[in-house]
């Protein structure tokens, strides 16, 4: 994760916020000694034997109370090192200090002002590896300020409060964008340009917008609702939604143009499944994580038959992987039924790249955990269901160029797993489509479209991309902080 | 929504459904597909995309009626309104000059496999058209096949025609007398892989247009993947033509039959719900 070094723009209006007659006030309060006293609150949690059976949310989010003590712990630093950590760059330390005045509906504000997807993001951000990571009261104690935390709690405050504020949008500007894919970047990039008074269109391949939030990120992390708040957030911005739309077959970027639309953003995501490639990989009950998610989150498989799509049950879950979306997959096979579901990684727990909270969850929920171990191939029976899957056990060698310690297998040590179930959560690579259909579009060597990092231009004129499709598999915010550069370049394309 | 313009029986078990798609119509070419979702709890299911009219912005799409979706498409009436209807999907079959053409198609196929012929004709190819079915009662469109066909041959085994074999036998003689230099066969999956067969020895080029599982239908999930010579492919993007003689056919019956015992399941609960409503 690269830490930003903060624009000049952004430095000085966090010094003009910081040098408020207000925050000055609040800071001389209570003595910076005092608030470095205070223990961190905890996120109040379902308990684990009651949540690994359903599908609703895990964290409950923090009372008012709660999240008060929460924000008096933060120091209000004149060089807040938190906001270098954010992709997007909000500002921290005022909505942080606005929670702690109790003004949440103003700090839900604020974080509005550079964030369009406060609930999502408050959910799940891996805020331990940006903001949290490099807040100076960890420095100082060792447990940051929750930030996370308490942007759920300004965001979910606005939202049950039904006093979600909706700015006032400029005159339009009479120009019209495009925006490929409505993921957390294309969500993004449009409610920026529709706050600007651009007309916003948002193309959608699926019938529900929100692309990985809603067919890959289960409700037990974030639930539809918020996801479906945060739409029509954008909805009330004027962004127009264009569902079961495929830009590259329904229409080309071309044809859109033809159409009036001036400005491009692609954010079509790390939409092909990677799979190892294994004897017996095409068996039935192997799923790529993708397929799985998809049939449980988006088609709601989870309700067959009340829903048509049926999803395999399985007694005995394997997925492999060690990542968010190995973590969503086996805490899904969980909550569906199996009698074990298990993660089997190639690597130790150290190196898995799943944030912290999940696998602390998944741990909590009774998922079992096989490290070190790598499939080597899939075993049939004799309706051509996967029954075992054949395991090697790994060592840890030399670090390699992702700086963890390559894994190496154990000659010998093969052994078999029963297993009626597997999901295959090995990452994604960038979705092929629409390089294969836009003649001009610049592609690099993992598939992923080739851009200016500092602009996100691509290799078209007027055409912007960001996100897993530039990126590989990454994260919602890093997608949110593409979309930002993204939309003030785009806005600047239009408007000069 | 989309609206439905027309739906009707054209044999027993399969119908066709015509549906204003202004935005899909512009760009389908033949040998892709759309994706449908009957209602709001339904399935995504791809069905292939048998016409389209420009000026009416509509296209048309041939089905047997099998499961739970199907059945829940068979039921619209025109006026009505589908929640989802979204493509072209899936790369356009492959269309050139190759000299005699042999289209080979059975049950829903035989609209499938309508707007390839067509445009192989209009490519100026010589277009042989062999219609597997039952019996009689169960072909469609002979007229439209008549049209585009410079000869047009049923096989039927209810002695209404002069072939009665089943389609590979019949295609095997087919080819004895006439000098072809390509093959298309779209039916259900055991036509397709008899017609493979059936040129396999004679190695003449054979193509099949798939039909596995989809969810989403645009490369994400990959739920059709299937291996096509020692690749694993996905139907809906790097397809649905693969030459068939390289297609793991096995692979496919067994895949395309994953969720048998659901389907039951499914269609059982569907009844009761329905009469239930009654």
């Amino acid at each position: 994760m690269t830490k930003e070094k903060l624009s000049p723009e952004l430095k000085k209006e966090l010094k003009k916020t910081f040098e408020e007659e207000w925050r000055e006030a609040l800071r001389k309060s209570i003595p910076m000694k005092e608030r470095m006293k205070l223990s961190r609150q905890d996120m109040p949690e379902r308990e684990p034997e009651e949540r690994n059976k359903d599908f609703k949310e895990v964290n409950q989010g923090l009372d008012e109370e709660a999240a008060v003590k929460e924000a008096m712990r933060c120091l209000d630093c004149a060089n807040p090192q938190c906001v270098k950590g954010c992709p997007v760059g909000i500002d921290i330390p005022s909505f942080i200090k606005l929670i702690e005045k109790k003004k949440f509906l103003e700090s839900a504000q604020k974080i509005k002002e550079t964030n369009s997807l406060p609930a999502v993001c408050g959910r799940v951000c891996p805020q331990e590896t940006q903001c949290e990571e490099l807040c100076n009261l960890k420095k100082a104690t060792g447990s940051p300020v929750a930030i996370g935390n308490l942007e759920r709690f300004a965001s979910d405050y606005e939202r049950k409060k039904e006093k979600v504020h909706v700015p006032k949008i400029p005159a339009s500007t009479e120009r019209k964008v495009a925006v490929i894919g409505s993921g957390p970047g294309g969500l993004t990039v449009a409610g920026e340009l529709a706050r600007k008074g651009h007309q916003v269109t948002v193309f959608e391949a699926l019938h529900v917008p929100g692309g990985v939030l809603a067919y890959g990120i289960p409700e037990f992390r974030l639930p539809n609702y918020i996801l479906d708040a945060e739409v029509n957030y954008l909805k009330k911005l004027g962004v127009e939604f264009k569902m079961n739309f495929v830009v590259g077959m329904t229409m080309t970027i071309e044809d859109l143009r033809k159409e009036g639309y001036q400005a491009f953003y692609i954010g079509t995501g790390a939409g092909l499944p990677n799979f190892m490639g294994l004897p017996g990989e095409n068996l039935i009950g192997i799923y790529s994580a993708n397929e799985y998610l998809t049939r449980v989150n988006l088609m709601r498989a989870n309700q067959f038959p009340e829903y048509d799509t049926p999803v395999f049950l399985g007694e005995k879950a394997v997925v492999l992987g060690g990542g968010n979306v190995a973590m969503d997959s086996v805490r899904t096979a969980q909550r569906l039924g199996a009698k074990e579901a298990t993660i089997v990684y190639r690597r130790s727990r150290k190196e898995m790249p799943s944030r912290e909270e999940e696998i602390h969850h998944a741990e909590q929920e009774g998922i079992k955990f096989h490290f070190l171990t790598n499939p080597v191939r899939y075993i049939s029976d004799e309706n051509n269901r996967v029954k075992a899957m054949e395991c090697i056990q790994m060592k840890l060698g030399e670090p390699d160029s992702s700086g963890r310690r390559r894994p190496i297998p154990i000659e010998g040590s093969e052994f078999i797993m029963e297993v009626d179930l597997v999901v295959v959560a090995i990452g994604n690579s960038p979705n092929p489509l629409i390089g294969k259909v836009t003649p001009g579009l610049k592609i690099g060597k993992w598939g992923n479209v080739e851009v200016d990092w500092n602009t996100m231009a691509t290799s078209l004129e007027g055409v912007y991309a960001g996100g897993d499709l530039v990126r590989g598999g990454a994260t919602v915010i890093l997608a949110m902080g593409d979309a930002r550069v993204a939309a003030r370049e785009m806005h600047k394309y239009l408007t000069t | 929504m989309p609206k439905i313009l027309d739906r009707k029986r054209l044999v027993p078990n399969i119908h066709m459904i015509e549906i204003s798609a202004p935005d899909i119509v512009k760009n389908c070419k033949p040998g892709q597909f759309v994706i449908l979702m009957p209602d709001k709890k339904g399935e995504r299911i791809p069905l292939s995309i048998a016409d389209w009219n420009k000026e009416k912005g509509s296209i048309t799409c041939v089905f047997m009626v099998v499961g739970t979706s199907t059945h829940k498409l068979a039921r619209f009436q025109p006026g009505d309104e589908i929640p989802v209807c979204v493509g072209p999907l899936g790369k356009p079959a492959e269309i050139d000059k190759f000299g005699t053409v042999l289209c080979a198609a059975g049950c829903y196929g035989i609209g499938a496999i309508y707007p390839i012929a067509r445009a192989l004709k209009e490519a100026g190819n010589k277009v042989m058209t062999l219609i597997d079915a039952k019996a009689k009662y169960l072909i469609f469109w002979e007229d439209r096949f008549k049209e585009i066909s410079d000869q047009y041959f049923v096989s039927a085994r209810d002695g209404f025609y002069d072939c009665k074999d089943y389609i590979p036998k019949v295609l095997k003689e087919v080819l004895k007398e006439n000098k072809i230099d390509r093959v298309i066969s779209i039916g259900c999956t055991y036509l397709m892989y008899t017609c493979s067969e059936a040129t396999r020895s004679l190695n003449i080029d054979t193509y099949v247009n798939l039909n596995p599982i989809m969810v989403d239908g645009t490369g994400m999930c990959g739920v059709c993947r299937l291996k096509v010579g020692e690749k694993t492919r996905f139907a809906c993007v790097d397809g649905p033509e693969f030459d068939g003689h390289l297609v793991d056919w096995n692979e496919l019956f067994y895949r395309r039959k994953s969720y048998f015992d659901d389907e039951i399941q499914s269609m059982c609960y569907w009844e009761r719900k329905k009469k239930h409503q009654k």
